[in-house]
């Protein structure tokens, strides 16, 4: 078979030795940038950029992709251990991650976002090796109209995340698209809801400040509210025998992780999606289908290893049109897709005719970063545990600063800074009053991509808002969504009934 | 006195002024960044612009150009505005420069509400000037540029012109072909380029006037066809695609300036030092090897004063095109 020789071949370019050396040291460095809350993928990548001009093109994207990958694990860590998403694409991971981590449950929750990130990685670059031709057509087939569906497909998935009060879940949507639509009109350039006339709105709100504001600050005031300063984390020693009944949880969210994986790839292969929106609708997804939509958000398995599954299956899936198409999928692929220019070489559909070797050892090592980031995030899972025997007194003030520092570092302007104190109070208070808050976090990242496409979409049809049932693949997509709403009313509404009628049996 | 001494008087400070600089730059000429500088890119990622930065960024740390970093940042929205007035607020700063358009003249036009007069911007220099062709899908059967605005006519607004923002280079170009032939297009705006030419190969859109490199790769694998470059001598990579002038327009030509500006009152020994960086990296083969695979022309370089010059010239230029498609009064 064509392919498989292909791929050996590709597997052969990945393991000599410095290109496997390369690889294992992204990998290290990614899980530890990715970790670093502020610091993504996306700011990785871009400082050792210029380190590769040191090495062939082939060692030097091998190096760069897996310390794209190694980002994708580590953003998981400071989700979980902190509570401060590490990265964007790891915002989805707080939801379940950290209530896993106060349960005494962290290193249950470590492992199913390493077995996750494998399994949607690996499948991903399955699809990869085998499909990309196809798959790269298809990810032309969308055009504007079809990415508003996409979008409403992901609102969708999030309308039963806010739990019951449906109200609520539309008032902080709403507030989320409020942020998303300050800053400059995408089309006419012309300021919109510049507060105060501060110059610090010119560029929107960011949606990292948003989510540190929320989860890092908020959650600070919320645990120590809560226990007066005395949390009380009781977690077990980390032994082969925990590994190993993690995994006997894990089993039970087999269909989440699969069908996660497969969810992550096809948003991420669309260009100007990217693993952010991709994690956040693998956990809406994840929370309608399952038969216990309740217990998200409380420390849910499910709800840790479903986004980050599907983050790293989306950025395997979002270098599939860089490569293709000469599209970045995402931030992180942008960087890349400059620096194949600047090795000298031509992405698009040439590619993979041009420069085999480089495209087959990409794909070869992408295989080989899975495993061997697996391997080196269970082995450090007790390390990074043991943060959690420190007092909460201490860990506070710490979890603080890095808060303050993750807003300051990607647009280095205090402005941001203040907005994340100010968001983490006004949140906080939101959900005293039991105000949802992930579906702000949602509206936020979603909102600018969903109004750009509705207005091209509607330029191009000269406002012909048909246009959107007429094409066949945007119908589906809207179909799928409609769906999606109408099902989990349908649930909650026999759930009620269920319960009112245990209610009334127990004589209440 | 007559006239000619009351100029020569006049123009004594001026020399002196201009001599002092000479003499304070080259005095100073030691001066370097003491942290990593911004490289503010006025698009977003994947575009010509952004594909520019990061080359100049690798140029000049292969060759130890400069001992600090240049680090690119995109600061795409509102065509260029949030660069253009984040470069504004910066005005002083030694350690910020940007990467530009033509949204450098057309934005600022657009919205006075800004407050950014570019005239007051730093001028570096002028690395390239980015050139345009017409595209259509390579399934299309429009072979020649003829052909080309008979269906547009028959078409109408049915007719689908991809382009970036509304009011930058891709829709004054469309501007140009509209009054030059009398039809009205519907024009899509989209976020960059690169996803631009996406959606011509996608169908999605009915043709483009993208930049060669945003091309090249689908143009190579036979899903694109350029029907006429608006330049006025044929691209080396297109050999075949006449010039406007060869199909009887030779009006129809239209560069983007690709220019290195810094904020408002930069010190004059930072300016020094950042032309001789540019210049550097407009001199090495790097750079000299990237146009010519990409259809650019990099032949002249433009710094400082020139440069401003140059701008000034480029902005009326951009208010008679802007006026003429009634964006501005």
């Amino acid at each position: 078979m064509e392919i498989l020789d292909a791929l050996l071949q590709g597997f052969a370019t990945a393991i000599t030795p410095q290109n496997l050396l390369l690889m294992m040291l992204g990998c290290v460095i990614g899980l530890f940038v990715g970790a670093m809350p502020g610091l993504g993928s996306v700011n990785g990548v871009a400082i050792l950029l210029p380190v590769t001009f040191l090495v062939p093109p082939t060692a030097a994207i091998i190096f760069l992709a897996a310390v794209y990958y190694g980002a994708m694990y580590g953003g998981a860590i400071s989700s979980i251990m902190l509570g401060i998403p590490g990265a964007s694409t790891a915002v989805a991971t707080v939801f379940d991650g950290r209530p896993m981590a106060m349960q005494g449950k962290a290193d249950f929750a470590l492992v199913a976002a390493a077995v996750g990130s494998f399994v949607g990685g690996t499948i991903s670059v399955i699809l990869f090796t085998l499909f990309a031709p196809p798959l790269a057509d298809f990810a032309l087939k969308f055009g504007p109209q079809e990415e508003f569906a996409l979008m409403m497909l992901a609102f969708a998935t999030f309308i039963g995340l806010g739990g019951d009060d449906i109200p609520k879940t539309l008032f902080s949507i709403a507030i989320g698209l409020v942020f998303a639509a300050v800053g400059l009109d995408e089309i006419s350039g012309r300021p919109r809801l510049i507060f105060f006339d501060l110059p610090g709105f010119y560029h929107g709100i960011n949606f990292l400040v948003l989510a540190i504001g929320i989860y890092g600050i908020g959650e600070i005031l919320w645990t120590l509210e809560t226990s007066q300063g005395e949390v009380k984390v009781s977690q077990a020693s980390f032994t082969a025998k925990r590994v190993l009944e993690a995994f006997k949880k894990l089993k039970q969210s087999t269909l989440t992780i699969l069908s996660s994986s497969f969810l992550g790839y096809f948003v991420g292969i669309l260009p100007a999606a990217g693993a952010t929106p991709a994690s956040l609708m693998a956990y809406g997804v994840a929370k309608t289908m399952a038969k216990d939509p309740d217990s998200f958000g409380k420390g849910n398995i499910a709800g840790v290893a479903a986004p980050e599954t599907a983050n790293n299956a989306a950025s395997t899936g979002s270098m599939l049109p860089m490569i293709t198409l000469g599209i970045p999928g995402s931030p992180t692929t942008a960087i890349l897709l400059g620096g194949m220019i600047i090795w000298g070489l031509r992405p698009g559909p040439l590619l993979f005719v041009n420069n085999p070797e480089f495209v087959w050892g990409l794909i070869g090592s992408l295989y080989m970063a899975n495993l061997f980031t697996v391997i080196i995030n269970i082995a450090f899972i007790p390390l990074f545990v043991s943060v959690l025997k420190l007092s909460f007194t201490i860990l506070a003030p710490i979890i603080f600063v890095l808060c303050i520092v993750g807003g300051y570092a990607p647009t280095q302007d205090m402005h941001d800074v203040w907005l994340i104190v100010i968001f983490g109070v006004v949140f906080y208070l939101l959900r005293k009053l039991n105000y949802p808050v992930a579906p702000a976090v949602l509206a936020i990242v979603l909102g600018p991509l969903t109004e750009r496409a509705l207005r091209q979409s509607l330029v191009a049809e000269r406002g012909d808002v048909m246009t959107f049932v007429e094409r066949p693949l945007s119908a589906t997509i809207l179909f799928l969504a409609v769906l999606l709403i109408v099902l989990p009313a349908i649930k909650m509404m026999r759930h009620r009934k269920k319960r009112e009628a245990a209610a009334e049996q127990d004589g209440l | 006195m007559n006239l000619r001494s009351i100029k020569k008087l006049a123009l004594m400070p001026v020399i002196a002024v201009c001599s002092l600089a000479v003499m304070t730059s080259a005095a100073f000429a030691q001066w370097e960044p003491k942290k990593p500088v911004e490289f503010i890119i006025m698009a977003g990622t994947g575009g010509g612009a952004d594909q520019m930065a990061r080359l100049m960024q690798s140029i000049i740390q292969k060759n130890n150009f400069s001992s600090q970093p240049f680090i690119p940042i995109n600061k795409p929205g509102g065509s260029g505005a949030e660069a253009l007035r984040y470069l504004q607020d910066k005005s002083g700063d030694d350690h910020v420069v940007m990467i530009t358009l033509n949204s450098f003249y057309t934005t600022p036009l657009q919205n006075p509400d800004l407050g950014v007069d570019i005239s007051t911007f730093t001028p570096i220099g002028r690395m390239a000037l980015d050139t345009f062709l017409l595209w259509v899908n390579s399934d299309s059967d429009i072979n020649t540029l003829d052909d080309y605005v008979m269906q547009v006519k028959s078409k109408g607004k049915d007719w689908k012109m991809g382009g970036t923002g509304q009011g930058q280079e891709d829709s004054l170009l469309t501007g140009m072909l509209q009054n030059k032939f009398g039809f009205e297009v519907t024009y899509v705006p989209f976020p960059g380029g690169g996803t631009v030419a996406k959606n011509l190969i996608g169908k999605h859109i009915d043709s483009t006037v993208n930049n060669p490199s945003e091309q090249l790769g689908f143009y190579e694998a036979g899903q694109s066809r350029p029907l006429v470059a608006f330049t006025p001598d044929r691209l080396e990579q297109f050999p075949d695609v006449p010039t406007s002038a060869e199909v009887g327009h030779p009006d129809l030509v239209y560069f983007m300036q690709r220019s290195i500006n810094g904020p408002p009152e930069m010190s004059a020994e930072a300016q020094a030092y950042y032309i001789d960086v540019f210049s550097k990296v407009f001199n090495s083969e790097d750079w000299q090897g990237f146009c010519a695979s990409d259809g650019i022309f990099c032949n002249e370089w433009l710094a400082g004063d020139d440069l401003a010059t140059y701008h000034q010239a480029e902005k009326a230029k951009h208010e008679e095109l802007l006026k003429g498609m009634g964006l501005i009064n």
